[in-house]
């Protein structure tokens, strides 16, 4: 028994780091642009093909395997800077100021293509590229043996991440003019602030973060269409938890429910597609605004 | 786009959908699965009269399509005339009981809320195997015809034009219930939550009406095509059959009561091609679609055909056609 529980929690580590690197990307997007992604999913798979195309082409050029880490950073790279710079510019920024419904369904729409650019790319075969897994082994915690790819690499990643982006949004000029939009967008354009560009600068880190997240789950699982899909809902629901925005508050959350899902595997599998959903609810039934959003005035 | 619109338009389409199948025995079904998409639209575009869009009224479709299949199967009641209501009440039912917590929320909270609803239920449809038959889904035996036992020509002739009435009916009956003070307050519910409450008019209790009424609008429509398709899965409930909801809606245009199913007409023909000819790219058609919709002709494919209108007779009601 202690052992599934230690399991569990393994398990819920690594995931929840995977999920915060998706969730982040979203809530910071939603912060600044105030528009819910629906293709940050997209943004997940096809970073996560991505990685897997590009270490088996490493493999098959019979290069060093260690590069396939670089490849991961480097995939996300790509895949957020191309998609990130052409989606923005060229779509969302058509739809500011439209109606929220429009806003939302143009990105379904995004993601509705992007699921099948990503079918006719790699097609429907599941992809399993795991060497950047076993290339590392396994190290033995208490009395269990667990990869250390899962239990060092990606919790590791995602304390960087949010380090990283804390530094960048409190010290930088740039991460302090994200703040700024995110806080009150009139004023921060009244002061002088390029609003296009903060936007642009979010959209592609945000983008970046999601794909990254793929790179780095596509050693740990078989990549089949659909995939997308899950993580969306998933990083939606504990962005939704923390409350729409929340850096910080996105990791916390990540946590719980990563853990409270791969608790569900473990001990109720047949509930453990549901548990995001209930943690989500539960929480949102207390607390509308989410777990760490301060309530918004309305405004007549 | 409230003002009263011309007869000439639905009364020339329905009279239409009633010969078309005599001459075309095929296009029935086509026409059947019309209607039933068009009604669960129509629920999504009653909502979208409150600026609120639902990612996951596939729940209501499927629900009453699955109480159909069980209450056939169950021999509980084998008559159509039985089975609709039954269909309707029970997604009504769980209309008010989910409605009554996510009327709290608004914009990408209600829509994602309505979405975990309803993959909550795509999964249990999933995964109670013994209950709900899988992925494979249950069949759904033919139902009896007001008494008669039906061969399936003559079967599918009266559920159609069965159908076809209730449609003409349900669709007076919202354009009647968006004209009343309850309909129009959804209208400012859009435009400021505030100010609506300020005057004295529940804003989450109008919500809910409207929610209420576009759950038994989808359940509706999912007992038709329950009955059409004579087999219910997982994938109605799956968020992509809600996702068409709310493309139809778009596409048809949210401004009244006819978008709907000239939406569902549309989309059918197409994908009836599509799934032959490009069924690889088939999400990405409508991805394509849908963004030059909005971006295009946000009024729709109703709204597209009023600016035609509209400019011939610019003098008179010019200003009209405009957002």
């Amino acid at each position: 028994m202690s052992q599934l529980i230690l399991l569990a929690v393994l398990d819920g580590l690594a995931y929840a780091a995977l999920v915060f690197m998706v969730a982040v990307g979203l809530t910071m997007i939603f912060g600044v642009m105030r528009i819910l992604n629906v293709a940050h999913g997209s943004f997940y798979a096809i970073g996560a093909y991505t990685a897997a195309s590009i270490s088996l082409g490493i493999l098959g050029a019979g290069l060093s395997p260690v590069l396939i880490y670089p490849a991961l950073l480097l995939s996300a790279v790509l895949v957020g800077g191309v998609l990130g710079l052409l989606i923005e510019p060229l779509l969302l920024r058509r739809i500011y100021g439209k109606e929220q419904v429009l806003q939302l369904l143009v990105t379904f729409a995004i993601f509705m293509i992007l699921e099948d650019v990503q079918r006719l790319i790699w097609g429907s075969q599941p992809y399993y590229v795991d060497n950047a897994l076993t290339m590392l082994g396994n190290v033995e915690v208490v009395s269990v043996f667990y990869t250390s790819y899962q239990l060092l690499v990606l919790p590791a990643v995602a304390v960087l991440t949010l380090i990283g982006l804390r530094l960048f949004l409190r010290r930088t000029l740039q991460g302090k003019l994200i703040v700024a939009v995110t806080q009150d967008r009139e004023a921060a354009q009244a002061c002088g602030i390029n609003a296009t560009r903060v936007y642009l600068t979010t959209f592609v880190i945000g983008a970046t973060l999601a794909a990254f997240g793929g790179a780095l789950a596509s050693p740990t699982t078989s990549l089949v269409p659909g995939i997308g899909t899950d993580m969306i809902v998933l990083s939606f629901a504990v962005a939704a938890t923390a409350g729409l925005g929340q850096v910080e508050g996105a990791a916390v959350t990540a946590l719980l429910i990563g853990l409270g899902r791969s608790f569900a595997v473990y001990l109720m599998p047949e509930l453990s597609v549901l548990m995001p959903y209930l943690i989500m609810v539960a929480v949102l039934a207390v607390r509308p605004q989410g777990l760490f959003a301060v309530a918004a005035t309305r405004k007549v | 786009m409230t003002g009263r619109p011309s007869l000439l338009i639905p009364i020339a389409l329905v009279l239409a959908a009633a010969v078309v199948p005599r001459v075309f025995p095929w296009l029935e079904v086509v026409l059947l699965l019309t209607i039933a998409q068009g009604l669960a639209v129509l629920g999504i575009l009653v909502l979208l009269r409150a600026g609120q869009v639902s990612f996951g009224h596939g729940l209501y479709y499927g629900l009453a399509a699955y109480a159909v299949a069980y209450m056939i199967r169950g021999g509980v009641g084998t008559d159509v005339l039985l089975v609709i209501p039954f269909g309707v009440a029970v997604a009504s039912l769980v209309g008010v009981l989910v409605g009554l917590f996510v009327v709290r929320y608004r914009y990408i909270f209600f829509a994602m809320l309505n979405l975990a609803f309803s993959m909550v239920f795509y999964s249990i449809l999933e995964k109670f195997f013994h209950l709900t038959g899988g992925s494979d889904g249950l069949r759904v035996p033919r139902p009896t015809f007001a008494g008669l036992e039906l061969e399936r020509a003559a079967f599918e002739s009266s559920l159609f034009y069965l159908s076809l009435g209730l449609a003409v009916l349900v669709g007076i009956g919202v354009h009647r219930y968006l004209q009343s003070p309850l309909g129009k307050a959804l209208e400012g519910l859009k435009t400021n939550e505030t100010r609506l409450e300020y005057i004295g008019i529940s804003a989450r209790g109008a919500l809910l009406v409207a929610y209420v009424v576009s759950a038994a609008l989808a359940g509706l429509g999912g007992t038709i095509m329950a009955m059409v398709q004579g087999v219910v899965t997982p994938e109605i409930a799956y968020w992509v059959t809600s996702g068409e909801f709310v493309f139809v809606a778009i596409l048809g245009g949210a401004g009244n009561v006819i978008g709907p199913f000239i939406g569902a007409l549309v989309y059918q023909v197409v994908r009836l091609y599509a799934a032959a000819y490009a069924a690889d790219v088939w999400q990405m058609i409508l991805g394509v679609v849908l963004l030059a919709v909005i971006l295009a002709a946000p009024q729709g494919l109703v709204g597209i055909y009023r600016d035609l209108i509209g400019r011939r007779r610019s003098a008179r009601r010019g200003g009209e056609g405009a957002q």
